[in-house]
Order: structure tokens, then sequence, then C-alpha cells
């Protein structure tokens, strides 16, 4: 099955929800939703599954317009960032739920029940309630309800924002398998970039209701077509500076000035705005090429085996990433060098020009 | 325009609006007719254009009980609104006692209107009621069938016995939803109970506050069945409200074109009123958005 | 400012105790220094939160008491014990504006007004609020609302500590940097005692001077953040903290060596006694392996590789065990004849989960 969103749009009185969303997801992908809080994604959700119907636009299953058929004739699931399970049936009934409404035979029942439970590891609390299981059990037997109902489109909102830290980790770790093997569309938002990165598939980043860019999930990381999407897509935040080239020379007012080498060799004279993740601005030079920035130390975050320092250049608050600990004096003076060869250029409109992936073009 | 229509929900809506028209709307449009005509008897009528309303408006009568209805509600309002908050306020937030305290609280509001008054009657009475001849044995004279502080006294104080526990369940359940982090911050910055209840527990109750004034405002509005059971609307005319006065002149008098026009007016008061506090709860709804 | 010490702290939640197991705190000693930034780290139900009540004065423990500068508040009320708490979701008073918000702790102390209003005026600036102090609270952000929450507790001169109860958890991915950077600034500059509850490891690591790492009730351990990435006290502190977590795979001891499958790694810190008949487990992090073609490591199967954009992590077998290991952005997985490279230097041992100390 493919759901496609043709240029559908969603307005409420004033405000836009959803604008121009142009989305095509095929069967068995894993689908990642990023962005931030009211950025559109739970919207975006409630159009897909038919819990509201687009102001305009069309909302197309395999190739057949579902623009005006309501949520419980469409075959769709959902799974919520609360648990939300029927209190009083035990965990193999709060499975078995959908197969019920759709008096599915009992043998067939306790078949897809068992075999949904196996793949989330629900085995032993079958016959629990779930007020007697751990958030994360919780959680899976929610997703192992909607994965028994069999729906062709299947739609989380945040579904494990609510799990401690490595619970959520095993789970982001189950899931991508789970999904293959359903063979369903799966639609996941989330805010987190780590999250979609370890998830896989296919990501669209959305910005103030708009999508930005959709794509496979590792080549929008690598080539954001836009500045607003490289900031969605970036944990820490990318780091940015507005810089002007010319002459194959890269510089900032008075306080930067060095040959424009590697990506930043690759765009023709102007006004640009540099964008760089915290991982490719070194505490150390490492290559000749390398730009060096005097910059001041606002924090260090130090996490054992990575240090975040914190550093204000020219009124840009900018995070420099590195392996092992660097402890360094708040308010002191220290270069930071960043890598040419690493770092996007957008034009002043916030479009790409050319990236680390994009221009030089080693893939992988 | 939002939600998907589906036309199937008018059959579901249907029999509602069938009893409604049965109950409400046919005999309403019937009172507006009485209210603009008159009649000789013979079943014969005739319109009578405004006049039933000036009457009604210019009669003292109608002031007179408009006055007592308007002041029984304000002296009611005045009395439960707080002291509801006040018992919920004291009550246990949890443990063993919360179910039994609800219990007791709900106990006043299961009993039937007529039989709230006929235990008030027989309570207040002097020859065998426990309160009444408590009273009287301490040397007190009371008398609520002659005295007219005294039959508002006790048709207040039944109507607080009676209604407050409404507004203690209400306030309860507003209270119940302030998480515990409020408390704890507010221990935390020093907060007196004043400052407590007033900028943490008063706003997180204001809309179920709403809704208990609305209620409670209505519902005293249109008292009929105590007063009437207790007082008889006596001494005199002193506790006579509008719905008694009412039911006097078209039952009693079987003045029905002034007791129709009468019951318009009362109905369009309650209506202003139920208007200007959904219109304010709407307002604060926004606001908290 | 204050310093906190714990002596003999335990609680249970049950009227009468038994047994170990019904204690939610079990007994723990520690002191916890003036000015210090401290997290509490754990999965839900570690007793974090229990101690965080117990620091707050909301509970009174089984056992033992607790200190501010040698001064006994075990019993003492929370508005007696001067600290300040955020808590997981803002709370802030909803018809006050920012200004009355951070004046409300102030006032409810009868300071004069024109102190109060440098105070806020003070705190507004170091938390950026100035801008807003007019706006009603209700209609602000959660981040803003959070940095209300903690401007209340700043604006008092004289806290003994101020209290973090996972207070990220509503807010952005993004805003959660700028957030903590913002705390740790003011820590930095001010040395308030801190203690900071989280399930998040990066947030505690970030955020801390010490961790206090805690599980099933116990805590298992207390570090600066590079102690327990690099010599984790007890394999669960290895799995916890780090993403992914060590890798344990058991091994059994061959001289100085630790053999696991055939293959002997080297342990260059050596080790003490190990216990007899204990459970033997080395532990290395993925960062402290990597993949080579050539070099004497032993040859793995490489399972999976997951590309997160920054680094690598490739899953690979080694006979019956698996490792996660972690390859650089600009380094390559091979796909055949892989070898496993150890760093000798980051070998830990583990004897019943807990960690063999050096030689």
């Amino acid at each position: 099955m493919t759901l496609t969103l043709e240029n559908v749009w969603r307005t409420v009185g004033d405000e836009v929800h959803i604008a121009e969303a142009n989305l095509s997801l095929e069967r068995g992908t894993l689908n990642t939703l990023l962005g931030p809080t009211l950025a559109g994604k739970t919207s975006l959700m409630r159009l897909m599954a038919g819990l509201d119907k687009p102001t305009k636009g069309r909302v197309l299953f395999d190739g057949q317009d579902v623009t005006g058929v309501r949520v419980q004739d469409r075959s769709v699931a959902m799974v919520y960032q609360q648990f939300i399970n029927y209190p009083a049936l035990t965990v193999y009934e709060n499975i078995a739920s959908p197969l019920r409404i759709a008096r599915t035979p009992a043998a067939e029942i306790d078949r897809k029940v068992r075999e949904a439970a196996a793949m989330m590891k629900l085995e032993p609390m079958l016959d629990r309630t779930p007020l007697e299981l751990s958030g994360g059990q919780q959680q899976r037997t929610a997703l192992a309800r909607a994965l028994v109902k069999g729906a062709d489109l299947v739609l989380l909102d945040e579904p494990l924002a609510n799990l401690d830290y490595k619970l959520r980790e095993e789970l982001r770790e189950e899931l991508p398998r789970v999904f293959a093997e359903s063979g369903a569309v799966f639609v996941y938002a989330t805010t987190e970039p780590t999250e979609a990165l370890l998830l896989g598939g296919n990501t669209a980043t959305l910005n103030e209701g708009r999508v930005t860019q959709f794509g496979s999930t590792l080549d929008i990381y690598r080539n954001p077509g836009d500045l607003l999407t490289a900031d969605v897509f970036s944990d820490p935040p990318m780091n940015t500076l507005p810089v002007s080239i010319r002459d194959g020379v890269v510089s900032h007012g008075e306080k930067l000035s060095a040959p424009a080498s590697g990506v930043l060799s690759a765009v023709s004279d102007g006004d640009y705005t540099l964008g760089f993740r915290p991982n490719h601005l070194y505490l150390h030079k490492h290559s000749d090429n390398m730009i060096p920035f005097s910059t001041r130390v606002a924090v260090t975050e130090i996490t054992g085996s990575e240090s975040f320092v914190h550093v204000d250049f020219s009124g840009q608050r900018w995070v420099s990433l590195t392996h092992g600990v660097r402890d360094v004096d708040i308010d002191s003076t220290i270069d930071v060098y960043l890598e040419p060869s690493k770092c996007f250029v957008f034009d002043t409109s916030g479009k790409l020009l050319a990236g680390p992936w994009s221009s030089v073009g080693e893939q992988g | 325009m939002n939600k998907w229509s589906d036309n199937r929900a008018w059959w579901l809506v249907m029999p509602v609006v069938l009893i409604v028209a049965f109950s409400a709307v046919i005999p309403l449009m019937t009172v507006v007719n009485y209210a603009f005509q008159d009649t000789f008897g013979n079943n014969e009528f005739y319109w009578a254009g405004l006049e039933w309303f000036r009457d009604i408006l210019r009669s003292e009568r109608f002031h007179g009980a408009m006055g007592r209805q308007f002041l029984f509600s304000f002296i009611i309002l005045s009395i439960e609104i707080p002291l509801g908050i006040g018992i919920a306020l004291a009550m246990p937030r949890k443990g063993f006692w919360v179910p039994f305290c609800l219990i007791l609280m709900a106990l006043p509001l299961l009993i039937p209107w007529n039989v709230v008054g006929t235990i008030w009657q027989i309570f207040g009475r002097i020859d065998i009621g426990l309160l009444g001849a408590t009273l009287d044995s301490l040397g007190i004279d009371y008398n609520y069938t002659q005295n007219t502080i005294d039959a508002w006294v006790t048709l207040v104080v039944m109507d607080v016995w009676h209604w407050t526990s409404l507004v203690v369940l209400l306030c309860y359940a507003g209270l119940q939803s302030i998480p515990d982090a409020y408390y704890q911050a507010a221990r935390i910055d020093g907060a007196s109970k004043w400052a407590t209840f007033r900028y943490i527990q008063l706003p997180k109750m204001n809309r179920v506050l709403l809704i208990a004034v609305l209620l409670r405002f209505m519902d005293s509005f249109m008292i009929y069945t105590e007063p009437f059971v207790v007082t008889g609307g006596g001494p005199g005319n002193d506790t006579t409200f509008l719905s008694i006065d009412l039911v006097q002149m078209a039952i009693g008098q079987f003045d029905l074109g002034p007791a129709a026009a009468m019951s318009l007016i009362y109905f369009l008061i309650i209506l202003l009123f139920s208007w200007v506090f959904f219109t304010v709860m709407s307002y604060l709804d926004r606001a908290e958005n | 400012m204050a310093k906190i010490e714990l002596n003999g702290l335990a609680h249970s939640y049950m009227p009468q105790v038994q047994e170990a197991q019904d204690f939610a705190l079990k007994e723990l000693n520690h002191v916890w220094e003036d000015g210090g930034a401290y997290a509490l780290l754990g999965p839900s139900g570690c007793g974090k939160t229990t101690l965080l009540n117990i620091i707050s004065g909301l509970l009174i423990p089984t056992h033992g008491e607790i200190l501010f500068d040698g001064n006994a508040v075990t019993k003492k009320a929370t508005e007696d014990r001067n600290i300040a708490q955020v808590f997981q979701f803002p709370v802030v008073y909803d018809t006050m504006s920012v200004y009355d918000n951070l004046a409300f702790p102030l006032r409810n102390r009868g300071v004069g007004a024109s102190e109060v209003d440098g105070r806020v005026r003070e705190i507004a600036e170091l938390l950026e609020l100035g801008d807003s102090l007019k706006n009603k609270a209700s209609g602000l952000t959660a981040d803003a609302k959070q940095k209300i929450s903690l401007g209340r507790g700043l604006v008092r001169a004289d806290v003994s500590a101020i209290l973090f109860d996972e207070p990220l958890t509503v807010i952005d991915p993004h805003l959660k940097w700028q957030l903590r950077s913002q705390l740790k600034h003011l820590h930095k500059r001010f040395n308030y005692t801190m203690v900071y509850v989280t399930h998040d490891q990066t947030e505690a690591l970030t955020f801390a001077d010490k961790v206090v790492v805690m599980y099933d009730g116990a805590v298992v351990q207390m570090g600066t953040p590079e102690e327990l990435f690099e010599r984790p006290k007890h394999t669960f502190v290895g799995y916890f903290i780090g993403s992914p977590g060590m890798n344990v795979v058991p091994c059994h001891i061959d001289g100085d060596k630790a053999m696991v499958a055939g293959h002997a790694f080297s342990m260059e810190q050596g080790f003490s006694k190990v216990p007899e008949g204990a459970s033997l487990e080395v532990g290395i992090r993925p960062e402290f392996l990597s993949l080579s073609r050539d070099g004497d490591g032993p040859a793995v199967s490489i399972q999976k590789v997951e590309d997160l954009g920054r680094f690598r992590v490739a899953s690979v077998r080694l006979e019956d065990h698996e490792f996660k290991v972690m390859v650089g952005e600009d380094q390559e997985v091979p796909t055949d004849g892989a070898r496993l490279i150890v760093d000798p230097t980051h070998v830990n041992l583990y004897a019943n989960s807990h960690l063999v100390e050096e030689a």
C-alpha cells in the first residue's frame, strides 16, 4: 500500500496547521516525522489517519482517493505518547481487543495475540493487567495492539517520549525489525534527531506546519536542503555563521579572513551562511586547511567520553563536540578550528548550495 | 466543518428533539400565547398586546416577589460558596477518610426536595420539632410561621444544609486536580495558607466555582417546593418568591394572562444570567489557552 | 549554600520492615560538598526520587539523618529547610505576572519592596527573562516556565540547595541544550549546591561534578563523569552510562589476561586478587574497540552496522559473544576479514558484577 498526500493543507480559522504537504509513503517503510513541538507532526498524523479532514488537497491510499473517508472506515492503528490501554483488561485481552471488534475467530485471535506478544517480548505478562506493568511494558502492549490489528497504516506519535532513557534505547533498537516484519506503512513522530537516525528509514522534517524535506534519513542528515532542515536535524543544534566569500577568501567582518578551501571553494563569490555540526568544530588543528576562530568559552559539559564546549564567536553561540575530557575554564579565550571540507554553505535565503556530501560527492 | 459530517447523526438526535419539543417548546409556546391574549371565558381569546407585561412590571406584588427572590439567591450564594470552599479545603486529600467524607457530603443531595421541606417543617415546629422545641426550651423566641426573620433564617439554613454539599463536591473535584508539586512549590516559596489558597487553589478552582455559582443561582432562583412546604410563602407574603407568586397567580387566581407574562419575564431573567455566566466562562477558557 | 550530609539514610514505604528488599532506599552514607553539582541517575523505581523527597523534606526517612551544614534537618518541614526545587512539570502561579512569580518567595518572607525589585530584576536578567517580566506566567513556553521555577529559588540569596526533579522532561531537544548550559553557567558562577534527579545519562553527566548512580534502591557508584565512564564500579553502571552501553561478556583469567572465547584480552592496569569461585566478566566500552583488517586481534563477523550520522555502531560477533563497536564518521568498517582491536588501557574486570580493582 502507498499513502500519498497531495498538496494537503489544513487551516483552522486563520491558523495554518499544515501547509502544502506532499508525501508518498510506501508499504513496509518506516517514516519519521521530525520536528520540534508544534511543528505540525500530530496535525499531519491526524490528517493521515482521517481524524481530521484536509482543508485543501487529497489523501490517497494505493491511488484511491480516501479524503472523505472516516477513520473508522480506514485501516489505521495509532499509538500515543501516553500509554493507552484498557486498565481492566489483561495484556492478552488488550492485545486481542481490535480482533474481537473485528469478530476474528478465537483460534486466530489466540495465534495473532501470541505472535504479537512474542514480537514485543510480552509473553510472560499476558495475564497481568496494564497497571501491574512498567511503563515500557505498557507501551509495548499498546504497540502490540496496534500491530495485531494488521492495519495498513500505523501511526506512532512520540511513543517513547515518556519512557526511561535506556528503555527507549532498547525499544528503538527493536522497532525497525518489528516494522520490517509487519509490512504496513509506519509513521513515527519524534522531536529527537538521534531517534530518527537510530530508526533509520525515511524522514520528513517539519517546521511550522511545512514539510521542509523528505527522503532517506541519512541522506537528509547529510544533505539538508535548507538551513531549517539542518537545524531541525542536528543535536546539538547546528552552528552557523554569516560569511562572505570573495576571490577565494572567506571572511566575516574584521574577525575572520581565511582561504576558502574544501566545500567553500565550490561556490561562487557572494554572501552565505555557513553551517557546521558540533563534531566538525575542533579544539585542535589537525589539518592545514582548518579555519581558526578565536572564541570565548561560555560553558563546558563533560559526559566522560565526550566534551561539549560552548563558545561565543561574534554574537554566535557554538558548540564543539570532542572525544575525551576537555575541561576549559569559563570565560577563557580559546581557538577552535573548522574543517572546511565538513561544512555546509547556505545562501542568504537558507537554501543549501554545497555540503560535504553534495559538492565533494563522497557518499557513505 | 473540521470534523467529519455524517448525516446519520441526525437520527440519533431525533428522540431528544421530539422530547424537548413536547416537554418544553410546545408548552412554552402556549405560555407565550397566553401572555399576549386575554379572555372572558368560553375559550374566547383576544389580543392584549403588551398589557400584561406592563401590568406585571408595574405591580408592587411582582416587585416584592422579585426583590425577595434576588435577596434569597444572594444570601444563599454568599453563604454556600465560601462555606463550600471551606469544607472542600478541610476535607482530606487522600486516605481512609476520603470515601467517608464524600458519602457524608452526598447524603443531603439524595433527599427529594419536598421531603427536605417536610423534614425542616417538622424540625422547626415548637411543639414536636427538635430544633423548634430546643430553641423554645432555651428561651429563644422562635416561630417561623409568625416571625419573618425566623421564617427566612429557617429557609436559608435549610437550603444551605441541602445544597452546600454540591458546592463542596465541585470544589473538591477542582482541588483534587491540582498536582502535588504545586503545594510543594508553595511550601518552598514560604507561602502562607492564605497565599496558597489565593494563588494556587482559587485559580485552579475558578472554573468549577463558576459552574457551582451558576447552578446554585439558577436553582435558588427557581426555588419552589421547600418554601411552599415549610412556610407556604408566609408569614403574610414575606417568603413569597417569584415561583410561589407565579403559582398562586396562575392556579390560585387563574389569572392566566398575567401569570404567563410573569413566567416569561422570569424565564428571561434566568436566561440572561445564564448567558452572562456562559460568556464569562468561555472567556476564561480562552484566556487560559 | 550548604554542605549536605546523609548519615545512614534508609527508607521503606512499608509500615513494618522485615527484609532488605522492603527498603525503597537502602542505607547510604554520603557527604555532598558545599557548592557541588550532584546528579542522581538511575532507571525509574531505583530510589532516586525517594532520596530527593527526603532531602526536600517531603518524606521522613525510616532510618538515619540528614544534615545541612552540620545541622540536623531530618524532621524539619520543607519550608524550614531553605531549599529551592524545580519540578518535572513547570509549576508557576498562573494568575501572576513573571515579575510577581519571581517576587513571591521574597514577599512571603517579608522582604522590603525595593530589595525585592532589585533581586527580581537581577535574577530575571541572569535567566534572560528581563523582557517578559510584565507578561502573565501562564502564557509562556515550557522552558520559560522552568526558568521561572528556577528563578523563584535563585531570588532567595540564602538557599541551602537547589533540587531539580527531571526538569527538562517537557523541553524540546534544541532548548534542552540552551537551558542546560545556562544552568551549568549559573552553577559555575555562583556555586550553588545543586542536586539533579534524572534518568537521562547525558543530562546527568553534562550537568554534574559528581554523578550518583542508583539501582534497585542502592547507590552503585558515585563519581565524576570520567570515572563512571572509564572505570564503572558495577556492570550496571557500565550498561546504564554510555550509549550504547558497555560490552560485558563472560571470561576467565589466564595469568594477567582475560580470556574470551579462547582469545586473550590484555589489561594494562592489571587487577587485584579475584574472589574464588566468582563469576567473571570483562567489560569494554564500544568507544575503546575498533575494527581493522590487520593487527593481531581476534577475527570477528560483522552482524550489522547502524549509521547514526556522527558515528556508526557495528555489532560484531566473536564466537557466541556479541560486541558493539563505535566507528567514527570517517573510519571504514571492513566488510570481510575484520579483526577486533581492543584498547588494553580500558578493559575492566568484573567479579559477580563488581569491579575488580587495579593491582
